[in-house]
């Protein structure tokens, strides 16, 4: 199986509450980069999709990782080639110059291009919160979706069987390839991707791989290649525009209450809400 | 301006969510009419009559069976160009966020999630939503001709009926999309549970990792005693001590009751961003410097298995 891992840099969203905002811009100045951690889940399963558990060095598919970014979101590309994909692409443009809406017609043009048998991504980026380039994609390329996906499991390489988290329980679809998914958190638990090459005895851990201190060598060897954002979508317009951006008030630290009879009765007589 | 609110459905029935897409449609003072569709959709239209619609459309087709995207777009879309509709919105739940990117794909228009306000300025309207968890908004603008949104429960209160009738009429599906032959509803596995939605509910008791294996245990009595919703941190759902559906914050459900407890939460940022709207906010922690104090109303610092019996006892005592 071919599988396409559209993954973001955002800024360490663990510190989002340290960013300001200034000149109509959020300033992340100060805050490290990282992968956006649904795009390192994507490929965490995009691995798992296309190995045998038992023996990982094998691959048994391709994963290639591409990322819409300037020149140095490709540490974040080489990050992900250490962990074990196969190859990656950088789009080069700029954070400003995109939206979820190019993004889409963009990756419709590679998919043409690369002709992956999945495209899997994150199911939101946790800077912009914007939850819609799979929705898009799948849209503008015809194709079946299935988004905020906890487990799959892939039947033959031909088709999978997705369990989306929705409100109130879980959905379970069955799209025939070739299909775009994004990933929820649950999707790196241990029984979060069934593959036919991995045994069903064999456990993954919880969570993302690590690369090994030879991986990430071995990475610097790895094809990434560089294409124009121009050459995938003649057209850049963008269909949303920010104005401006503001910080919500603060809210702010109550009191601690030393009992718990003393903790109702606040409730009850000063918050009014018992 | 011209909006189509789509309404929500699940196994038939109307969702509350639905209420909150009609409370933006009202917001935006431009005359509205409503869609719903799937199996129960004339139902559900008779329901919605009396929320001062211009029409309320209905495709009760049981061919759009289950909330399959592939299936709801192609309809949404054609009633949309068909009725002149140009800002089309639902509300931003698990449906709402999956279908209503491929309508907007299907439409040419620009599609933004999760907005907290809308404001009409000079004949435009002005959005807000929240970016990084919820720790800046930002205002924006859809620069296309048709605009389709999600907007947050827990920032729209729910419409209220305004009497009248509106007219309910019946609308064709479109054709399937292709796509459609190529995704299979196997099944929904609704959660069973006798309370009340979390986007719904007025009290919301919800536990992290703390609880272990003795989450429902501690918090199920509590939550019965004051008719409250459960929740749970992302930490709580990963170690399968709740169902993930519970899960509450950045990517999961976004909640503002009037009443919080969080109770041995810890209080990361991706936490905060799912709850810091509540009107009153309680925290039960052993470690007096967590972080969900710093956002508490009032804070306990003590051992929740412990706390949480002698909690349920006193407000049995005060009832
Ligand atoms: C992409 C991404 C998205 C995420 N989305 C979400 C989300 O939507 N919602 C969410 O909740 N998290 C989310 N998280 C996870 C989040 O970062 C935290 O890891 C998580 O919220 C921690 O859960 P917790 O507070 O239950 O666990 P912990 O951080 O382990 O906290 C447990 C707390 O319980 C207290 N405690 C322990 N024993 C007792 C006792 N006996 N009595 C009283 N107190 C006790 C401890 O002092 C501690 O504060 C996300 C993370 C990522 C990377
Ligand atoms: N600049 C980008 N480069 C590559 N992939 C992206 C970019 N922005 C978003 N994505 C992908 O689209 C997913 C959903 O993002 P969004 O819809 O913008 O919240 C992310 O999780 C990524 O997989």
């Amino acid at each position: 199986m071919k599988i396409l891992v559209p993954l973001k840099r955002v800024s360490d969203p663990d510190n989002a509450n340290k960013i300001k905002v200034g000149a109509g811009k959020v300033e992340t100045t100060g805050l490290e980069w990282k992968p956006n951690p649904f795009d390192e889940y994507a490929v965490e399963t995009a691995l798992r999709l296309t190995e045998n558990g038992t023996n990982a060095k094998a691959r048994l598919g391709e994963v290639t990782v591409v990322t819409f970014g300037p020149k140095e979101t490709e540490t974040t590309l080489r990050a992900a080639l250490a962990t074990g994909a196969d190859k990656a692409i950088r789009v080069d443009t700029t954070d400003d110059a995109i939206d979820g809406d190019l993004l889409a017609r963009a990756l419709k043009a590679l998919v043409e291009r690369e002709k992956p048998d999945l495209v899997l991504l994150g199911k939101q980026q946790v800077d912009g919160d914007a939850n819609q380039v799979a929705q898009l994609l799948a849209e503008y390329l015809g194709w079946p979706q299935a988004t905020f996906a906890g487990q799959i499991t892939s039947e033959a390489d031909k088709a999978l069987l997705v369990s989306r988290e929705v409100d109130g329980g879980s959905i379970k679809l069955r799209v025939t390839l070739p299909a775009v998914v994004s990933v929820d958190l649950r999707i790196v638990n241990a029984v979060g991707v069934t593959s036919m090459h991995t045994p069903p005895t064999h456990k993954y851990s919880d969570g993302v791989r690590f690369a090994a201190l030879m991986a990430i060598m071995a990475a610097k060897k790895k094809s990434l290649t560089e294409v124009k954002l121009t050459d995938l979508s003649p057209d850049t317009a963008l269909k949303i525009k920010y104005t401006g951006f503001d910080l919500p008030p603060a809210r702010k630290a109550g009191v601690k209450i030393k009992t718990v009879a003393e903790l109702v009765q606040k409730l009850k007589t000063e918050a009014k809400v018992l | 301006m011209n909006t189509l609110v789509i309404a929500e459905l699940s196994e038939g029935k109307l969702r509350k969510s639905t209420h909150s897409a009609i409370n933006f449609a009202r917001q935006t003072g431009a005359p509205f009419s409503i869609l719903a569709l799937g199996p129960g959709a004339k139902a559900a239209a008779s329901e919605l009559a009396s929320f001062g619609a211009a029409k309320v459309l209905a495709a009760d087709d049981a061919a759009i069976a289950g909330q399959v995207a592939e299936l709801h777009a192609p309809t949404i879309a054609a009633v949309a160009k068909a009725g002149g509709f140009d800002i089309l919105v639902a509300c931003a739940s698990s449906f709402g966020k999956d279908v209503m990117p491929r309508v907007a794909a299907k439409l040419g228009a620009g599609y933004a999630a999760d907005i907290s306000s809308v404001k009409a300025e000079g004949g435009k309207l002005v959005y807000r939503r929240p970016v990084y968890a919820g720790n800046a908004y930002g205002t924006c603008e859809l620069l296309t001709a048709v605009q389709v949104v999600t907007v947050r429960q827990s920032e729209f209160a729910a419409a209220e009926p305004s009497g009248g009738a509106s007219p309910v009429e019946a609308v064709a599906t479109a054709p399937a999309d292709p796509a459609a032959a190529r995704v299979e509803f196997v099944g929904l596995e609704a959660a069973k549970s006798e309370r009340p939605d979390l986007g719904e509910a007025k009290v919301i008791v919800s536990g992290g990792r703390a609880l272990k294996e003795r989450f429902a245990e501690v918090l199920d009595p509590l939550a019965t005693l004051l008719s409250a919703a459960v929740g749970a941190s992302r930490a709580a759902c990963d170690a399968g001590y709740a169902p993930p559906e519970l899960q509450v914050g950045q990517t999961g459900r976004v909640v503002a009751p009037q009443l919080y407890f969080a109770i041995g939460i810890s209080g990361a940022i991706q936490h905060l961003a799912g709850m810091k709207g509540s009107k009153t906010i309680v925290a039960i922690n052993k470690d007096a410097d967590a972080p969900i104090f710093q956002v508490a109303d009032y804070g306990l610092v003590a051992d929740l298995f412990v706390a949480v019996p002698e909690l349920i006892a006193e407000l049995k005592k005060a009832q």
